[in-house]
């Protein structure tokens, strides 16, 4: 932003004495009401929304945390040979390491970023409503988040008390299982604290499917008039075909670990083989919901990019209906190719190539997507601000992570990649180097809605490259260690694949001065951002007709829709640096009509 | 008069709802979705059970035979009035008759406990038999004369009614299977009975807002959606007593 020549903005905080003639700061949904107690029993979406994204990002340090152990680890190989005894203990503090951080990313960060906090925040605004279909349904799937997040910090305690003190905490301490609770990893082999980490993601499974359904049922009938299914927000549509996956899928997974749970709790046989129990049978069960879950992930990532796509192209989307039904089409096929994630489990050779094909075509309606982002930006007046180039990297980043599953659907190439750093690189690409970058995207695209602050271009530029520098070496090494053979989960390996590893090492590192840089950046804006305008980049769906921060109930009137995507007659104003509908723009040019 | 409906029509209806009529269709689909994840709930469950019956099939069914099935049976009634007597329920608050509505909540909350009872008498039996998996489980029937008069005197009855249960192998050594089949049973009926529990409460609830007038034929949406989960759960039972009870024969 360039606009610093404006005139001094109302209400700029920390200006020297108040002058008198300033009209009062108009209420909004920070000042609406005071005390600790307006927060925690919240009816408000946004401020639901707003605490969603404290718990989530403490919990995306804490992953990001275990990530850095977990590469500082890697730098060099471990000498077995010189003290067995050490290397035993490096490699069993390797297993809690990456299982914490893959479980802390999954079950507490990536599922919950997007919906719970942009689409709490956003949706009800997109749809010019006062708030989601049930508020209090709401208000309690953060609590039972939050809840969720209590078991697995008593995981996290237990670890700390027997690496430090030495306790022996009856029934396990920690984590080493894997994120994906493979038994018997985490049934007879595990001394971790299975059963209440399992707890944890049984009730944080409950707060995701309660937030899904609230989100179906808001899209459902909160509508206002003139926003016809084919006239909603793109983001409205990801968001739907998530929550149909989140209502869906993520019960099959609660079940299976409330079996898990039992399992070890009563000794009886149920996915434990040592027992009588069938591991492949919880694969199964697992891999239903968790591949739905990583369109869980990355689905309402693609709804940020759709609508940061058109507010800084200055065009109208294009494809609008094909992208609509991709979603939904990803949503569907999502359910259906759990299979390949099992090619060397032991499933008969004709389930594994009708998983493969299905695969395949699970591709079709990603790659719809991504051509429909660049005919978007085809001849757009396009400005690169942080939000626009984190989109940009995404586009970038997830063509390489979809593109790289293509491989792993192949089965023969998967049964010589599967297990291996190739996999890693894979989902990284899609989850971190995509879904990551969205999420930032849509916070730099709305933080000036949700705070009414803007933040310092340069810096969430710089802290951008950082990151995507940081990311691309991190990864793309990974891909090539991978192929050649190098095994995931390992704590040790050998010098052939130093290079590999110091050269992900020292990009872990680069990554993770960007994202403090891009926090610093956040921090800075709330504490001196310069106050924001209502319509920052000239976006066209509703939310921008509310004021910045909006006001306790959204909407003075409620706004009237109608195509989502109409950028004619947006107009700026240089007086307050944002943009606003001019109602008396001359008449459309017949090629933006309908 | 039309200044009093519009009023009672502001407190009734939610902020981000236009009208009662909305706010009454958004309750009533969320429920919907809400069942949607609960089929998949059970069902994920219904076909781990399913795989491993397939597979066990005799070791199973000697689980099969070790239930009570008439307790199974008597439930199955209870639970199937208690649905009528919500019904009526639902039915009595679209009509405004809240007096009536009251009294069906009522009957459904009898019967709802009344399976409780039941089941948790079936519990009990069970664990006296030595059928409680991973805690109680013995590999032999216990004796006779090893369980207390009140287990023997289901015994007896069960003998009286039923020529299949006398031929069942008293002696017959327990399996593994069969215990992997009783945790299956035991989870089944217990995260059922759960659901009991949360619909009990549920009622409780409605039977004392109506208590305070809160119900009428515009505003009664609790009472709907509460007799959508009621009937689902006994829904789920439909589907658990013929597969656990009932697949007895070879
Ligand atoms: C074009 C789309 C995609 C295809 C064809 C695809 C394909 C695959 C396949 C075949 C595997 C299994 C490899 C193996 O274990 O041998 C895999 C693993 C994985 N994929 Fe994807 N994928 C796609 C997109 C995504 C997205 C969007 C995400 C998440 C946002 C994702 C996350 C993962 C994860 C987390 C794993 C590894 C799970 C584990 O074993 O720990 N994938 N992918
Ligand atoms: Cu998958």
């Amino acid at each position: 932003m360039s606009a610093t020549s404006g005139p001094l903005p109302l209400g700029f905080q920390g200006a020297a004495p108040a002058k008198p003639t300033r009209p009062a700061e108009p209420d909004n949904y920070l000042t609406h009401e005071k005390g600790i107690l307006s927060w925690i029993f919240t009816l408000d979406h946004k401020r639901i929304g707003v605490m969603y994204m404290v718990l989530v990002l403490s919990f995306f340090a804490l992953g990001g945390f275990f990530a850095i152990a977990l590469r500082t680890m890697l730098w060099s190989p471990v000498d077995f040979n010189a003290n067995p005894a050490h290397a035993k203990a490096s490699y069993d503090l390797y297993n809690h390491f990456f299982t914490l951080h893959g479980a802390v990313m999954v079950f507490l960060f990536i599922i919950p970023a997007v919906p719970a906090i942009l689409g709490n925040f956003i949706l009800p605004m997109m749809l010019g409503a006062k708030d989601v279909a049930f508020p209090r349904l709401n208000l309690l799937s953060l609590w039972i988040y939050f809840t969720g997040a209590v078991f697995f910090s008593y995981v996290l305690l237990s670890g700390i008390l027997h690496a430090v003190f030495g306790w022996n905490i009856p029934g396990g301490w920690s984590l080493d299982t894997g994120w994906t609770f493979y038994t018997p990893y985490s049934s007879s082999l595990s001394q971790g604290a299975v059963v209440p980490a399992v707890l944890g993601a049984f009730i944080l499974g409950f707060s995701s499917i309660l937030t899904g359904l609230n989100f179906i049922a808001s899209i459902h009938m909160l509508r206002p008039k003139g926003m016809t299914w084919f006239r909603m927000p793109l983001f409205l549509w990801a968001i739907y075909s998530t929550s149909i996956i989140q209502v869906l899928a993520t019960p099959v997974l609660a079940i299976t670990l409330l079996l898990l749970a039992a399992e070890r709790v009563f000794g009886v046989g149920i996915f434990d083989p040592k027992l009588g129990g069938d591991p492949v049978l919880f694969q199964h069960f697992f891999w239903f919901y968790s591949h739905p879950a990583v369109y869980i992930m990355i689905l309402p990532a693609m709804g940020v990019i759709s609508e940061v796509m058109v507010a800084f192209s200055r065009k109208h989307i294009f494809g609008y209906n094909f992208i609509a039904m991709s979603s939904i089409a990803i949503a569907l096929f999502s359910f259906v190719v759990w299979g390949h994630h099992m090619f060397v489990s032991g499933q008969s050779p004709l389930s594994a190539a009708v998983f493969s094909l299905l695969t395949f075509a699970v591709a079709i309606p990603s790659a719809v997507k991504v051509f429909n982002w660049l005919g978007t930006l085809y001849q757009g007046d396009i400005r690169l601000t942080t939000p626009m180039l984190y989109a940009m990297g995404f586009i970038f980043l997830f063509t390489i992570g979809g593109l790289t599953g293509l491989f792993l659907g192949a089965m023969s190439v998967d049964i010589m990649l599967t297990h291996t750093y190739f996999i890693v690189a894979h989902f990284h690409y899609v989850m971190m180097g995509s879904t990551l970058f969205a999420f930032l995207s849509g916070l730099y695209y709305w933080w000036p809605k949700m705070f009414g602050k803007m933040y310092s271009e340069t810096w969430g530029k710089v802290g951008l490259l950082f990151v995507f520098v940081g990311f691309n070496l991190t990864f793309f090494p990974q891909f090539v260690a991978g192929s050649r053979g190098m095994p995931r989960r390992y704590a040790s390996y050998p010098v052939q694949y130093q290079a590999f590893h110091r050269m992900s090492t020292a990009g872990a590192y680069t990554m993770g001065t960007g994202l403090i840089i891009a926090g610093l950046t956040f921090a800075q804006s709330l504490l001196r951002g310069k106050k924001a305008p209502n319509n920052p980049w000239g976006g066209s769906t509703l939310e921008w007709e509310s004021t910045s921060p909006p006001r306790h109930d959204n909407f003075e009137h409620t706004p009237v829709a109608g195509d989502p995507y109409d950028l004619h007659g947006i107009e700026y104003d240089p007086a307050t640096g944002g943009w606003f509908r001019n109602p008396n723009a001359a008449p459309a040019p017949a090629t933006h009509g309908h | 008069m039309a200044e009093d409906a519009l009023t009672s029509e502001h407190t009734l209806v939610a902020h981000q709802f236009e009208d009662v009529a909305q706010q009454r269709e958004a309750s009533t689909l969320g429920m919907w979705a809400f069942l949607s994840t609960e089929i998949l709930f059970f069902g994920a469950i219904f076909v781990a059970y399913g795989v491993y019956r397939l597979r066990w099939p005799d070791q199973y069914r000697q689980g099969s035979l070790e239930l009570k099935w008439y307790l199974g049976a008597i439930n199955t009634a209870v639970l199937l009035i208690s649905s009528f007597f919500m019904a009526m329920g639902v039915h009595a608050a679209a009509t405004g008759q809240i007096k009536t509505l009251i009294r069906n909540l009522l009957w459904t909350i009898v019967l709802g406990t009344l399976f409780l009872v039941i089941k948790g008498t079936e519990y009990y039996l069970e664990y006296e038999d030595g059928l409680v998996p991973g805690v109680a489980f013995k590999m032999e029937k216990p004796s006779e004369s090893a369980q207390s008069g009140f287990a023997r005197a289901f015994e007896s009855f069960e003998h009286w009614i039923s020529p299949v249960a006398k031929n069942r192998g008293e002696t017959h050594r327990r399996s593994p299977q069969e215990e992997q089949f009783m945790m299956f049973y035991f989870i089944m009926t217990g995260i059922h009975a759960t659901h009991m529990v949360i619909g009990i409460a549920l009622l409780s609830w409605l039977v004392w807002m109506a208590r305070r007038g809160k119900f009428s034929a515009e505003y009664h949406n609790p009472v709907e959606i509460t007799g959508l989960y009621w009937h689902f759960v006994d829904t789920v039972w439909v589907f658990l007593f013929p597969i656990l009870y009932l697949l007895r024969n070879p």
